[in-house]
């Protein structure tokens, strides 16, 4: 076993940690701070298969952007923690019904002949210009009816957010 | 192992020669404030006071680290100072120090990790910073730290875009994201402030922004927050806090020098290529370090001599200006390069 794969099961085994502590916690912010941890993780796997760029993105939008505002939400309401106590029927039946939908699927994956490693397999590099060269030309379209997407979202949200705004 | 070694050494002289240069910092803002306030400043420890740094941390050391009962989670209080204080000394990781330091047969490059994605790594890791200000608001659970978090953490979330954004075009004219790298363009052809004034303009106001440093210090506006987020801390934790912003501060200022002032580079003869002896190569280090601090006294220049901005100035300001500004500024710049190159 070499340094690389034992990083590669100190990693996993955190990911794991940390995301049966999103859900475990009681406390919303000690789940969003293992999110965080977690995706803090997700990056180091992905340094591993030495794509860097995409560990920074990791890091970037989901651990610097995305939980932050989360973080900044589950604050402001300052949720109490005796309304989290109470186990809602509902969604248990939601959760057990879409985890065992992804166990399925994970088994069904699990079944196909085995993938040595998605990167060497596919001979891909994952550098920089790798990534992003493709996304301006092979698939420009794609991107930008994304980009579409993701304005007509944030239009929609400022909308929402000022009802009083005729 | 060699190699280990030299990795190791060029960390702790990095994060050395940084720690240091944070502590005599905030020496420098006391006598600079001193002397535009016709002062004489700190003079009492050693010569010309010169020893008050070492002072200042003996005395943070030994005072009482108090811990408010109203404390609303004891391990995010703790560690909210150290969130603060880890992103400045990670990122100094790709910020090139040097073009190489040839030293016993080894070619040593003058930066700890040559990463090709190094200015996305940079916000990455300082996009992290805004949880210290949020945890350490929340977990005081009194109203000033709260509101001053909230502040704050509004006020870096705000300015990171622009930070982002107004870099755009540097990178698009150096062709890279390696730091070492735009530095060689710049060694090359020319200082970047000189091709993208607007850009440097912008990223040093933002700067300001996110350092929380006058005039854009509102999240510890005393007069209306106390010291806020900060409010509750005492001892070593403060000091976190205190120096996290210094050091943050460095890393600003290190940016500005290898993003717009070419680095380690000078447009003279021996200086303006990577080194080859180890002499021009110490030379190097010395002129990225000169124009750092010169960075360095331009922001403790300002908060001494500009007044606070105002909360809804300061947002104004970052949205509707600098956003839309630095917009144009990509697509003006992405114009003439594309004609420059083509025709």
């Amino acid at each position: 076993m070499n340094v690389h794969d034992i990083l590669f099961w100190v990693f996993s085994i955190a990911m794991l940690v940390c995301g049966v502590m999103v859900i475990a916690h009681r406390n919303p912010v000690n789940s969003a701070m293992s999110l965080v941890l977690l995706f803090a993780f997700m990056a180091g796997l992905f340094v591993l298969l030495e794509a860097f760029f995409l560990a920074t993105i990791q890091v970037l939008v989901y651990a610097g952007a995305v939980m932050v505002l989360f973080l900044f939400v589950i604050m402001l309401l300052d949720i109490r923690a005796s309304v989290l106590k109470r186990l809602r029927w509902l969604g248990l039946v939601g959760a057990l019904l879409v985890s065992g939908l992804l166990v399925w699927e994970i088994q069904q994956v699990l079944r196909q002949p085995a993938v040595e490693s998605a990167v060497e397999a596919k001979g891909l590099a994952l550098g920089l210009s790798d990534v992003v060269k493709p996304l301006f030309t092979q698939y420009m379209l794609p991107v930008q009816l994304t980009a579409l997407l993701l304005l007509a979202a944030m239009v929609g949200v400022v909308l929402l957010s000022k009802r009083d705004l005729q | 192992m060699n190699e280990l070694l030299i990795h190791l050494l060029k960390i702790a002289g990095v994060i050395g020669v940084m720690l240091g240069i944070v502590a005599y910092t905030v020496l420098a803002e006391r006598w600079v404030c001193a002397w535009m306030q016709d002062r004489i400043g700190p003079n009492r420890v050693g010569p010309f006071g010169i020893l008050q740094p070492l002072a200042d941390g003996l005395k943070f050391i030994f005072k009482e680290d108090v811990l408010p009962r109203h404390v609303r989670h004891k391990f995010y209080f703790t560690v909210a100072p150290m969130i603060t204080m880890v992103p400045a000394l990670i990122t100094v990781a790709v910020v090139p120090w040097g073009s190489y330091l040839p030293v016993l047969g080894h070619n040593i490059k003058g930066v700890i990790a040559d990463l090709d994605v190094g200015i996305l790594f940079i916000f990455a890791i300082a996009s992290l910073g805004v949880y210290g200000i949020v945890l350490a608001g929340w977990s005081s659970n009194s109203k000033y730290p709260f509101l001053g978090g909230i502040r704050s953490s509004a006020q870096m979330i705000s300015y990171e875009v622009c930070l982002g954004l107004s870099v755009v075009p540097v990178f698009m004219q150096a062709g890279t994201l390696n730091l070492w790298n735009v530095v060689l363009y710049q060694a090359e052809h020319t200082w970047l402030v000189w091709c993208q004034p607007l850009s440097f303009v912008i990223f040093m106001v933002s700067a300001f922004a996110e350092t929380n440093r006058t005039p854009f210090d509102l999240p510890e506006a005393e007069q209306e927050l106390v010291g806020g987020y900060h409010t509750e801390y005492s001892s070593m934790k403060f000091a976190m806090f205190f120096l996290g912003e210094y050091a943050n501060m460095f890393v600003a200022s290190a940016l500005m020098a290898t993003l717009f002032f070419g680095g380690w580079s000078l447009p003279v003869a021996p200086l303006n290529a990577p080194a080859t002896t180890l002499a021009v190569g110490l030379a190097h280090v010395g002129v990225f370090l000169a124009k750092t601090l010169f960075f360095l006294f331009v922001f403790i220049w300002v908060r001494w001599t500009l007044p606070r901005f105002r909360y809804d100035q300061l947002m104004t300001l970052g949205w509707k200006v600098f956003v839309p500004l630095t917009i144009v500024n990509i697509l003006v710049s992405s114009v003439v390069l594309a004609v420059m190159e083509n025709g």
